[in-house]
């Protein structure tokens, strides 16, 4: 199809957890792939099993089933010490800088960790350890003279910062950014966004982008997939998502979305009732029992995800028969 | 036009830290017109929180401490009533509903006794059946069955919470309702539900309502002013179609281009540089001059002044002040 | 945040927090106080091969037993005509000291268990906090008192005695506060880096969980020092003519009628010592708790 090449691909990927109340279905059921320097957007809200995803995907977590290949590894069967050989290609940046950076650590500490773990560099090399770390430091933009500030002395815009030169200090191929912008603040958020985009460019990153906010992964994705509590309910080149939503959830998500414009009427799609929590679910629609267009048959057969038009694949029954 | 409802004149705060002094919030005035919304707008740090508690004089001190400046509200300065008298203003002439709803629930009470207390401390003559129906109305207006009275905290969801909270806050009718970012901690689906069942409440009762958020869609879709804050100072004040429609600082030009938009297919944003000045050590003059690409001479000597540019809209900053 | 950003070590931090507590400033200035008395005592055993301390501290003197305090003794004379001055600042090694050692052991052994409970969890936790807990359900002077009585009364002894007396209060803080730490973000974004389980206990929990325990150490050699005075006092701990503040305490009861000075002495010397300890203590968790920075 084209030149370019799957990096990732995730085939029926569940993640279950038994909890105290029952088997928390996570993730469940979830395929997809990206080609190598593309992105792809994981879009939904709270609890919807997107952090889990990405997580799992990582072997963060242990999949119930499914299976994950990597660069046409199949990470199921990779062994302890060729894993954490492969935590070199395969990264993650997470949401909230504060609590994911060690509190004990000064910024370049924290940056040589990442090196020194992966053994790129010998501690006894100081030299050129250090002469990497500010060169990773001018890279993301924090001036080299913090190298020994401790993370809370720095606002959350730096912070973030130091988590990205933390993981792009290993030349990883893949990086699942798990909401990494949404504890910031707008004006900072941009400058963090462009900066994940310069260095996608620069190094031809692969990634999967997790947020709740639609509007963030608009310009970043090639292709977006929404979650609802553990399902994929439709999964469509962001172009095609945005300019003609299908199902009845993304369509309430977006619509959802308050736009900066005060001449911005929106036929609001209101959604009745709240997320129920994804634990040992009622089989058919997990969406149905907000959903304006539900009816009986929603709420019995398990919905097949359908290619709808060209790439485009919603899990809907009321489309699936149109 | 309407008589200002609520009017707050050069208020100053100032918080002392190990650190040197914070100065929140600097001259900040503004007004709020009865019946209208008005959007408070800022990035942390920017003394939107600390203006909200300075007009509830809820403001902890030490450290913090009110400068100077007044809050009228309608003719009666908040800041010169002693604490007796603020008690009764509190909850009934103005209430407040805070960001976090995990947090200001009181998890050992039942809602229904969350909402009669407040109801009860206003109005004592009122008999105990008189206060559970006057509940249970409550409940009923923010789309809660008024079966779950007995329910505690912790069997509602977040946004069931934050129902329960404006409920709360509603109760005894006040006339200026704050809202402290009362959605940012719910999903945007939600979002949207509270903010339509706000608006509609608020249309009701009449009330007056400052709405204090970073979310400048919020703001476009649910205010009718908008008051843009930055580093303690209010930068620019207009209706809601001259801030979005013509922003005349940079800053707030600086915060539309930031955020990413629906609607236009764009490559790459456009951020304003640099970070926010810290608090202790704001700079001199303008307090934006660090990360503004058209700053000139006089706006690292002197603090622009408010400039009206008529109708309402007025801006600070120095670009504006020429003609 | 511009160029003239204030860079400040942790260490820093809690200095300039514990300084603003005058309280546990003047306990830890005593305690400093105490301990460079104590370090010039045995620097004065060493270089005069213990004549001073057999000359002075332990000699014998009867025609003066029980004098109350004068200019020469100013805390006066114990019931052998021993200076109680003298004995009370050789003592001090022993309390603090021993204490100190006591409650070293101890914390490092807790704190191995604890962190080890709290970073497994499952079977391994229940093992050794169930063992804890069989540790905690005997109360810690009876404890003590029953290894030393199997042991025989040493120095030695005693040390261990109250060292494993102490050893379940450090695990279970230790384990509490692993079990936040261990479920944070930055332990995770250690283990996507590829760090072993090794790595991640010694570089990214302990470090983190050092504060309670350095406070709980603090609060403990309080308490280990009143358990050594208490096994002394019972004569299972330091044996006369060694001047132990328990032990002293324990002699001159006996006299209490004749001489008040020779109980009192002992008695606030322990007191003091503990009350110093226990605001520093104090002062130390205000300062390293992050909950109430700024």
């Amino acid at each position: 199809m084209t030149d370019k090449k799957t990096l990732i691909k995730v085939e029926r990927l569940k993640k279950y957890f038994d909890t105290p109340s029952g088997n928390l279905h996570a993730v469940d059921d979830v395929s997809f792939s990206i080609k190598k320097g593309e992105t792809l957007g994981v879009v939904g809200e709270s609890g919807c099993g997107k952090s889990t995803l990405g997580r799992t995907i990582l072997r963060l977590h242990e999949p119930t089933d499914g299976n994950v290949w990597f660069d046409g590894l199949d990470l199921g069967q990779v062994g302890k010490t060729e894993m954490k050989n492969l935590r070199r290609k395969m990264q993650i940046i997470f949401q909230d800088p504060f609590a994911s950076l060690n509190p004990r650590m000064t910024v370049g500490q924290t940056i040589a960790e990442s090196l020194l773990i992966q053994k790129l560099y010998k501690p006894r090399d100081k030299k050129n350890l250090e002469k990497r770390i500010s060169d990773l430091m001018e890279m993301v933009g924090i001036a080299p003279r913090l190298i020994n500030s401790y993370p809370h002395e720095l606002d959350g815009g730096r912070r973030q910062r130091v988590g990205i030169a933390r993981v792009i200090a290993l030349n990883p191929q893949f990086i699942v950014c798990d909401e990494p912008v949404s504890a910031l603040d707008v004006s900072i958020q941009a400058q963090v966004l462009n900066l994940m985009q310069d260095l996608q460019e620069k190094f031809g990153f692969t990634y999967l982008f997790i947020t709740h906010d639609l509007s963030v992964v608009k310009h970043l994705s090639t292709d977006i997939l929404v979650m609802y509590l553990g399902k994929m309910v439709e999964k469509a080149p962001a172009d095609s998502l945005f300019e003609n939503p299908l199902h009845p959830y993304t369509q309430a998500l977006l619509s959802a979305i308050p736009v900066p414009d005060p001449d911005f009427q929106v036929k609001r799609v209101l959604l009745e009732g709240e997320l129920i929590s994804p634990i040992n679910p009622k089989p058919g629609c997990r969406f149905a029992q907000r959903c304006p267009m539900a009816d009986e048959a929603c709420r019995r057969e398990e919905i097949p995800l359908v290619e709808i038009k060209p790439k485009h694949f919603v899990a809907c029954l009321k489309l699936a028969k149109i | 036009m309407d008589e200002a409802f609520l009017r707050v004149r050069n208020l100053t705060v100032h918080y002392k830290t190990d650190d040197g002094t914070v100065q929140a919030l600097n001259q900040v005035s503004l007004e709020v017109r009865e019946g209208e919304t008005l959007g408070l707008v800022g990035e942390t740090g920017a003394g939107k929180t600390t203006l909200a508690r300075s007009i509830m004089r809820l403001i902890p001190s030490p450290p913090g401490k009110i400068v100077e400046g007044s809050v009228f509200l309608e003719n009666r300065d908040l800041l010169r009533l002693n604490e007796l008298e603020m008690l009764k203003v509190r909850g009934k002439s103005v209430s407040m509903i805070f960001q976090d709803p995990m947090t200001s629930l009181n998890p050992i009470l039942t809602v229904g006794d969350q909402i009669e207390e407040v109801i009860s401390v206003h109005n004592p003559q009122l008999s105990k059946d008189q206060l559970k129906n006057k509940a249970r109305e409550m409940l009923e207006l923010v789309g809660i069955s008024s079966d779950r009275i007995n329910e505690y905290p912790h069997q509602f969801s977040g946004g069931m919470k934050q129902r329960v909270i404006i409920a709360i806050s509603l109760a005894c009718n006040p006339k200026l309702l704050i809202a402290d970012e009362p959605t940012t901690a719910l999903d945007v689906t939600i979002q949207a539900q509270i903010l339509e069942m706000i608006g509609k409440l608020k249309e009701q009762t009449n009330a007056a309502m400052l709405l204090i958020t970073h979310d400048l869609g919020v703001v476009a879709q649910n205010c009718d002013r908008v008051a843009v804050i930055y580093a303690g100072e209010i930068v620019e004040t207009g209706t809601i179609q001259q801030i979005f429609k013509n922003p005349q600082h940079p800053y707030t030009i600086g915060l539309l281009e930031s955020i990413p938009s629906l609607a236009k297919k764009v490559k790459r944003l456009n951020p304003i540089a640099g970070m926010m000045p810290d608090p202790t050590d704001l700079p001199v003059g303008c307090k934006f001059n660090p990360r503004c690409k058209l700053s000139v001479e006089s706006c690292f000597q002197r603090i622009p002044p408010l400039k009206d540019l008529g109708n309402g809209h007025a801006v600070r900053c120095f670009l504006r002040d020429k003609d | 945040m511009s160029e003239t950003t204030k860079v400040r070590s942790l260490g820093g931090e809690t200095w300039r927090r514990f300084k603003k507590n005058r309280l546990a400033l003047i306990g830890m200035v005593f305690l400093l106080i105490m301990i460079l008395t104590a370090l010039i005592t045995i620097a004065i055993d060493i270089t005069t091969h213990n004549s001073f301390y057999n000359n002075h501290v332990i000699k014998q003197n009867l025609r003066l037993r029980l004098k109350g305090p004068s200019r020469e003794h100013i805390f006066g004379l114990d019931e052998f005509g021993r200076d109680i001055l003298l004995r009370m600042i050789w003592g001090i090694r022993y309390s603090l000291f021993m204490g100190t050692i006591a409650i070293a052991m101890s914390a490092v052994i807790g704190g191995v268990l604890g962190a080890l409970s709290g970073y497994h969890g499952k079977i391994t936790d229940n093992f050794i906090m169930r063992f804890m807990d069989i540790l905690l359900a005997i109360p810690s002077m009876l404890l003590a008192t029953a290894i030393v009585a199997a042991l025989g009364t040493s120095l030695v002894n005693l040390l261990i005695a109250i060292a494993i007396s102490y050893i379940p209060t450090f695990a279970r803080t230790v384990r509490a506060s692993v079990l936040t730490i261990k479920d944070q973000e930055f332990i995770e974004a250690a283990r996507a880096l590829g760090a072993g389980d090794g790595r991640i206990i010694f570089k990214y929990i302990i470090p983190n969980s050092l504060a309670p325990l350095i406070v709980q150490a603090t609060l403990g050699v309080a308490g280990a020092i009143l358990s050594i005075a208490g096994l002394s006092f019972l004569g299972l701990g330091i044996q006369p003519p060694t001047p132990e503040w328990g032990s002293m305490l324990s002699n001159a009861r006996t006299y209490i009628r004749q001489g008040w000075h020779i109980t009192v002495i002992p008695g606030l010397g322990i007191m003091l010592n503990i009350l110093a300890l226990n605001v520093m203590g104090d002062g130390l968790r205000d300062a390293l708790d992050p909950h109430l920075k700024n």
